[in-house]
């Protein structure tokens, strides 16, 4: 109980100016390639229309971050840049390479982003060695002696080599984020997708995971986070989408979106987040 | 220090920490385990009371019978025969003693049961180096258990006239070694057949899924004894005239058939515990649907209905003893014909033939049991949830 109340700084939206990166990274975008390309994205669950006409352009080096009330199609949208989910109208491009039915295109791409769950989603029965090297021994037929080096460099990244041996179960929820984070980053993805990554933890251990998101930031990974964790757009998105009902409703650089968000549903949604 | 509950400070800080203190006598301990397990509550009390008098009167009769008054030597049914040596005779173990040939190898022919003890010994290397979970080279292990073996075996038993193994027609086969044999078969042959009927009946392709449950479904509304029946007699209607299945073989393809359905439907209910979560983290990371399957999902249903699994292999276990009603002597049948020996004829003989039955049945089983129990045990200490 009395933990949460420590974490505060992790997750208040405070103001400092020298943290918004958006001068330098307008320059630093605008002559980058695109990396993942959506056009008139359409997508629908049965009859409900989950997406509607979704355009979005992400360059090399960008992060963004997408938030908006549950069920606006957030988590969807990113799911369909990995094609955990299908859509049905549209035009998505990851880093050159068209998704379609054509399932090797589709391995090609997964191979390529790397995506950290809500829920993590490691491997119960494997250590947490063996999680991050499963992926490089078995997809790109790295040896396992190198795959197993990989993943300490990593796991030591993410700050947790001394963990290699436990099995997820064994480890704090915090502690396990990071484990799927190295797990990802053992593929050398090109794109990081991160869904709602710190909602399913403790208050107390959000800061871990997103300390290591910043830290992936600042090395340049392209990332696109749907976060609530509006402390964390402020310090490393270059960008911030608000989707509601299906469509991109605003997007702009963290400082406007907080500052002066323009379009009325931003601004109720903000007034609830950010009390 | 001193201050109780009622007379707390509204502003408090403990600086030393309570030291632990030793249990009291009702918590831990002999007694404490006594009545925690055994007399929690007076029905509790009631059931542990009559439990011990049902061991009370049933122990001291069954121990007299099976070791007390049995007769562990003799030539023939003289030894076992209450007014020829004059004391009451509780199990004959003579006869078991005098018949254990008969029992293993059934009618092998006796110059060349050097084959099934050598069978034997490789059924017995090859499930020690599976079951043995710290073995070293267990793919190895596997691959004599499920190639090498199976293929030595059929060459040892049934006998390669080229090799200079004669013949030995599965006609004579019979006792421990028929009831080995289709267990084993069955076995090995039910779970990997039930797990791909298992992913067959979740999978996306409606001509798979459909075969596979109408598959599941015809050997589960058919009983067994049907099935072998059928495999006996109708079987040889469907193939060629002069195409013969061999009579052991039948029932083999039958019982083996009849237990995949089962096992299909207990790794069905592993497939369908398993997040689907397991499955998009695997997804995400660029493993294609093989590796998904068997790198991340079945391990983790297998695991989860290693109970059913066992629970069905012991069942497939004692249900090869209906094999007898098409005719092969497996143990159970040899112990049938055995025991109207009339050179055997004693009032023990009968009982001690099924005692004798029921004992080998229960190692077995029990075996299977308290192994499958050990596996679980360990499986989870190291990844508890």
């Amino acid at each position: 109980m009395t933990a949460s109340t420590l974490t505060a700084p992790a997750t208040l939206p405070d103001i400092d100016p020298d943290l918004a990166p958006q001068n330098t990274s307008a320059t630093r975008l605008a002559s980058a390639p695109e990396a993942v390309t959506l056009e008139k994205v359409n997508k629908w669950y049965g009859a409900f229309h989950v997406l509607r006409d979704v355009d979005l352009t992400v360059r090399r080096g960008e992060r963004i971050v997408i938030c908006g009330p549950s069920g606006s199609g957030k988590s969807t949208l990113i799911r369909c840049i990995n094609r955990l989910e299908e859509h049905q109208a549209g035009r998505i491009v990851v880093d050159g390479i068209e998704l379609t039915n054509d399932l090797k295109r589709i391995d090609e791409i997964r191979r390529e982003v790397g995506m950290v769950f809500q829920h993590f989603n490691l491997f119960p029965h494997l250590t947490v060695l063996e999680n991050c090297t499963l992926a490089p021994i078995w997809v790109k037929k790295m040896p396992k002696a190198e795959a197993e080096a990989v993943a300490m460099r990593y796991l030591t990244r993410v700050k947790i080599p001394n963990q290699a041996a436990k099995y997820p179960g064994q480890l704090s929820g915090g502690q396990q984020q990071r484990v799927a984070i190295a797990r990802s980053l053992c593929m050398s993805p090109k794109i990081m997708l991160f869904d709602e990554p710190t909602s399913a933890l403790d208050p107390e251990m959000v800061k871990e995971v997103l300390d290591t998101m910043v830290g992936l930031a600042d090395e340049g990974m392209t990332m696109l986070c749907v976060t609530h964790e509006m402390g964390f757009a402020r310090q490393v998105a270059d960008r911030v989408i608000f989707m509601d009902e299906g469509q991109i409703v605003e997007s702009n650089t963290p400082e406007a979106f907080f500052r002066a968000p323009q379009h009325e549903r931003t601004k109720l949604f903000l007034s609830q987040i950010l009390h | 220090m001193t201050a109780g509950p009622q007379t707390l400070p509204l502003s408090f800080v403990r600086r030393d920490a309570v030291p632990p203190a030793p249990a009291p006598a009702l918590v831990s301990g002999p007694l404490a385990w006594l009545r925690a397990n055994l007399f929690s509550s007076p029905g509790n009390a009631a059931l542990t009371l009559i439990a011990l008098a049902i061991v009370v009167l049933v122990a001291p009769p069954l121990l007299r019978f099976l070791v007390v008054d049995a007769v562990w030597s003799g030539q023939n049914r003289d030894a076992c025969r209450p007014e020829v040596v004059g004391h009451p005779v509780g199990a004959c173990w003579a006869f078991v003693a005098d018949k254990i040939n008969y029992f293993v190898y059934g009618s092998y022919p006796i110059e060349e049961r050097w084959r099934p003890n050598v069978f034997f010994a490789l059924m017995a290397l090859g499930v020690g180096w599976l079951l043995w979970l710290d073995a070293p080279r267990r793919d190895l292990g596997a691959a004599y258990f499920f190639v090498a073996f199976p293929v030595a075996s059929f060459v040892l038993l049934s006998g390669v006239p080229a090799l200079g193994l004669a013949k030995v027609p599965t006609s004579l086969w019979g006792g421990m070694l028929v009831t080995l044999v289709v267990s084993l078969v069955g076995i090995v042959a039910s779970l990997p057949l039930g797990i791909l009927l298992a992913l067959g009946r979740r999978s996306r392709l409606p001509i798979v899924r459909l075969f596979c449950v109408i598959f599941i479904e015809f050997w589960r509304g058919v009983p067994l004894i049907t099935v072998l029946f059928m495999a006996n007699v109708m079987l040889p209607l469907f193939l060629p005239g002069d195409v013969s299945v061999d009579r052991l073989v039948r029932p083999l393809v039958g019982i083996a058939l009849f237990s995949a359905a089962y096992m299909a439907e207990v790794v069905r209910g592993g497939l369908q515990a398993i997040p689907r979560g397991q499955a998009e983290g695997a997804m995400s990371l660029g493993l294609s649907p093989w590796h998904r399957m068997r790198l991340v999902i079945l391990p983790q249903a297998l695991r989860i209905v290693i109970p059913g699994i066992v629970n069905s292999f012991i069942s497939l276990f004692k249900d090869t003893s209906l094999v007898s009603i098409v005719g092969i002597f497996d143990f159970i049948r040899t112990i049938e014909s055995a025991r109207v020996d009339p050179a055997w004829a004693a009032p023990t003989v009968v009982m001690t033939g099924y005692a004798f039955a029921a004992l080998f049945y229960f190692v077995f089983c029990f075996g299977m049991s308290r192994y499958a129990l050990f596996v679980e045990r360990r499986l989870a200490s190291g990844q508890k949830r």
